[in-house]
């Protein structure tokens, strides 16, 4: 069903819009609701600078109802037709702006109301001021981001009343900033004053730059007095900036801390009682990251109302998985290879090809996407440059019960008794009466769960494929080279110092040089202790 | 009375016999077959086939490296293929240099080098080329070994750092920064010494010199593994606290046969190169690495010939499973791992052995 454009040449239409135009501007004498017809006339039809003169108009009034014109005009979706200004729809039809009427299909011979930069940055800073009035906080935060990094003393009246409504703590505090970069060159000295001040409570590069010519000798209307006050809050800036930096650089090494614990803790518990590298360890990771994987996809199919709590049961789901995997290889391979740890290796390598190759098989080559529920997305602003995501911070405080759960288990526990003992003096153990296949069993399945722990915690944030775990056996075997064999006090200290240290070596070097450092001062350390941080003592030869 | 002389301590009058007749089929044979007859025709021997099984050889060389520091000195090496890449490179330098001797290597120009670096210069010429080949990876393999086995690391925990060492070249070298090509490495060669790279002729000489590398390497272990040093060595693989106890210091001894060891990688590499046409820093992954050891497990370790006969094996079920049936290499390879370190300790020597020790019986 076409409508001829025709209609809108139709005699009762035409006494009904010039009805409504009325009515509209009587009604624009009172309460300005939306764009009247001159300003829709300036912005369709008149030059730059009408646009431009009808645009800060609209921004000082600031009413929603003048968006839809606004953000076609944004969009290039705003057409003049005759004298009517028509907003084309997605579906192909139109809205005339003025009068609200709906039209199939926009007229062909339509008029496109294109715009240049000029415009369009005055357009921007009048569709902010205008969602600076919204009832969504979310709109009102974009708002004031867009006209902080545009901002525009015209504004400031706006600004102030936006102020005096704003409940939001954060929006208000934003508000404040970007008033203050908007009096900046304000020609009363005392608001200047404490523009400069204010920006110097702030954490952003961009501010820096505005205050820096200020600080100029022959900056316009300066005096020492304030050319003190802006070197002092550039000062400020740049101090809060460096912190951040620090800041974010250790809590980014902790994280990968974390990580690398995470994924070292179970491999230096096998290599401590049995003395031999599981090469399938990563692979665990791997299994642990698909269980993680599987677990969010059934939640999704057949509870979506839970998805947001999946990873919880992600983590036994993951647990097991891998532990499964781990006792199972033990049994069937190492348990028949004991006392020949280079063997072991070779052994568990083939392994890990197999387990990769079978997940390649099942779930494809690619990666497959794993989501972070709503409470693990986003994170902290505390400086500009210094943002916490929260997925990193649970995955630090997950690091940590972790291995405080296993330092329970091996301390307070019967099993961790018998780890302790198989993992001082075997035989000796074994007089005792430990049972040391089971003990071993038991162990293996513990250190690959551990794994498969690490693979679920590294599902939220990398990526899950075949090959996530091929990296971690260095790094991780590094941890346990590191902290000492048997001690996971060692682990810690180890993993932890590890990441700090590497990522505030990729701060100036880059991550593949840091990588090669940290291995020729680790073949460094070991030179001085080839026993690692902290060595377990005893009396003790080699064979 | 012949029996005593050096020449039968190397290998016995079978060995010599067999060792003739690889002699005579690598030297003679295969370049009569390639050579000598048209394409198409019954008796030709295609280049491909020249090339491949010049590949393997190359890997048999490696396999022996390997087994003697793995198979006699109990020196677990998970990070050889960085020696064998090292070598490659090295010679790839030489050959991306006599693409256009008076010009920057295509690589450089495509990132817009305007010089040569440091470490390039002299590469055009092939003495200086082979120096490198067995320099650089000597001197690598020499440091590295002084540093892990004075502090005697050893055992696993030797062979994860040799992983960690490889794994660190590798992304070194994927970097375009370093100067060696990046992700592609070196390819696209056209001529060594004049000669065109790709000419039948060319190929034939490079199979026949693999061929005798492979042999003089074979005799080398052998007579490394039959003389006093080779018995220290195997004393370490044993029981190396008990070597210190006896007075002997296993230092001079695992670092002799380790920077040896990775000369002759290094030298295989600088083979390879030329013949398959590539390297890159992919030869470096530390999966490559790992697979030399189940070469040597398979032939059987702590014999020379085995290692050969493991690397031709593998590579022959390699390059015929990764064309037939791609998706299940890896199970293969998976379970080849599994079952020879459960099942045959000694390899298919050891299997060979026991065979015809129960014909004597």
């Amino acid at each position: 069903m076409l409508r001829s454009s025709f209609s809108l040449f139709s005699l009762p239409t035409f006494v009904f819009r010039l009805a409504v135009v009325w009515l509209l501007f009587c009604f624009s004498l009172g309460a300005e609701a939306r764009p009247d017809a001159g300003q829709l006339t300036a912005l369709a039809a008149g030059d730059n600078d009408a646009k431009i003169a009808a645009l800060q108009q609209l921004a000082a009034q600031a009413e929603t109802d003048a968006l839809p014109v606004l953000e076609a005009l944004q969009d290039d979706a705003l057409y003049l037709f005759g004298q009517s200004v028509l907003i084309a729809r997605a579906d192909g039809g139109a809205v005339d702006a003025l009068t609200d009427e709906v039209l199939a299909e926009l007229p062909a011979d339509a008029e496109n109301i294109t715009i240049n930069n000029r415009v369009r940055g005055a357009l921007a800073v009048t569709l902010a001021a205008i969602r600076l009035a919204s009832n969504h906080a979310s709109t009102r935060l974009e708002a004031i981001e867009a006209l902080r990094a545009n901002p525009d003393a015209a504004l400031l009246p706006l600004l102030d009343r936006a102020w005096a409504k704003e409940e939001n703590a954060s929006i208000r505090k934003r508000i404040e900033i970007t008033r203050a970069m908007m009096r900046l060159q304000d020609t009363d000295r005392a608001v200047r004053l404490e523009a400069i001040q204010t920006l110097g409570q702030t954490s952003d590069p961009a501010n820096r730059q505005l205050l820096e010519p200020l600080l100029a000798k022959d900056a316009a209307g300066m005096d020492p007095e304030l050319r003190a006050a802006a070197q002092k809050a550039v000062t400020q800036i740049n101090n809060r900036l460096a912190r951040g930096e620090i800041l974010g650089g250790i809590f980014s090494g902790l994280s990968l801390g974390s990580i690398l614990l995470l994924a070292a803790l179970g491999l230096a518990v096998i290599y401590g009682l049995m003395g031999v590298i599981n090469m399938a360890h990563g692979e665990l990771i791997m299994i642990g990251a698909y269980a993680t994987y599987v677990t969010q996809t059934l939640v999704r199919g057949h509870a979506p109302g839970w998805f947001d709590w999946y990873p919880l049961l992600a983590l036994p789901v993951s647990f097991l998985a891998a532990a499964l995997v781990g006792i199972a290889m033990e049994r069937l391979v190492i348990r028949h290879l004991y006392g020949r740890p280079l063997e072991t290796l070779l052994a568990t390598w083939g392994i890990s090809l197999i387990l990769i190759q079978t997940v390649r098989t099942f779930f494809g080559a690619q990666n497959v996407a794993v989501e972070n529920p709503a409470w693990l997305s986003g994170g902290i602003e505390i400086y500009s440059n210094l943002i916490l995501p929260y997925n990193r911070i649970a995955i630090i405080v997950f690091a940590a019960a972790v291995v405080l759960a296993v330092a329970l288990l091996l301390a307070r526990s019967r099993m961790g008794l018998f780890v302790r003992a198989v993992t001082q003096n075997r035989p000796m153990a074994r007089c005792m009466g430990v049972p040391t296949g089971r003990v071993d069993a038991l162990t293996f399945g513990l250190g690959a769960g551990i794994a498969g722990l690490a693979g679920s915690a590294l599902s939220q944030i990398g990526n899950v494929g075949p090959e996530l775990g091929q990296g971690y056996i260095v790094d991780s075997f590094m941890v346990v080279v590191l902290g000492g064999v048997g001690q996971i006090a060692g682990a810690v200290y180890a993993a932890l110092g590890l990441g700090v240290l590497s990522k505030f070596i990729e701060g100036f070097a880059g991550a593949v040089l840091a990588k090669i450092a940290i291995l020729l001062m680790i073949i460094a350390f070991i030179q001085k202790r080839p026993q690692g941080i902290f060595a377990l003592k005893g009396r003790f030869a080699e064979q | 009375m012949l029996e005593k002389t050096w020449v039968f301590r190397l290998l016995g009058p079978k060995g010599w016999s067999g060792l003739a007749l690889f002699a005579c089929l690598a030297l003679v044979a295969v370049p009569f077959f390639n050579l000598a007859f048209p394409e198409g025709h019954a008796l030709y021997l295609s280049t491909h086939w020249v090339t491949l099984i010049g590949k393997i050889m190359c890997y048999a060389i490696v396999a022996l490296a390997m087994d003697l520091v793995w198979g006699y000195t109990g020196i677990l090496s998970l990070g050889h293929g960085v020696f064998f890449a090292l070598g490659g490179y090295a010679m790839g330098m030489y050959l991306m240099r006599a693409i256009d001797p008076a010009g920057l290597p295509p690589f450089m120009v495509f990132l817009d080098w305007q010089s040569l670096p440091w470490f390039w210069q002299g590469t055009q010429h092939f003495l200086y080329a082979i120096f490198l080949v067995v320099f650089v990876p000597g001197l690598l393999a020499f440091l590295f070994g002084f540093f892990a086995f004075r502090s005697r690391i050893k055992g696993v925990y030797f062979s994860i750092i040799t992983q960690a060492m490889t794994l660190a070249a590798m992304l070194l070298f994927f970097r375009n920064e370093t100067g060696f090509g990046g992700n592609n490495g070196f390819t696209g060669f056209q001529s060594i010494l004049g000669h065109s790279i790709t000419a039948p002729e060319t190929r034939v000489v490079l199979f026949a010199l693999t061929a005798l590398t492979l042999i003089f390497f074979l005799l080398l272990g052998r007579y490394i593994v039959t003389s006093r040093l080779g018995r220290v060595l195997m004393a370490i693989r044993d029981a190396e606290s008990r070597v210190m106890f006896s007075g002997y210091d296993p230092l001079p001894y695992k670092l002799f046969i380790w920077t040896l060891s990775a000369v002759i990688c290094a030298i295989a590499g600088a083979l390879f190169v030329p013949q398959v046409g590539i390297i890159n820093p992919g030869e470096m992954s530390p999966a490559n690495s790992i697979e030399i050891a189940i070469w040597v497990a398979v032939g059987g370790r702590g014999t020379l010939v085995g290692p050969l006969i493991g690397a031709g094996v593998i590579n022959g079920v390699k390059s015929w499973f990764t064309v037939s049936f791609p998706e299940y290499w890896l199970y293969v390879l998976g379970f080849i791992f599994i079952l020879v370190t459960l099942f045959l300790p000694r390899g298919i020597a050891g299997l060979a052995g026991r065979f015809a020790k129960e014909q004597k019986a």
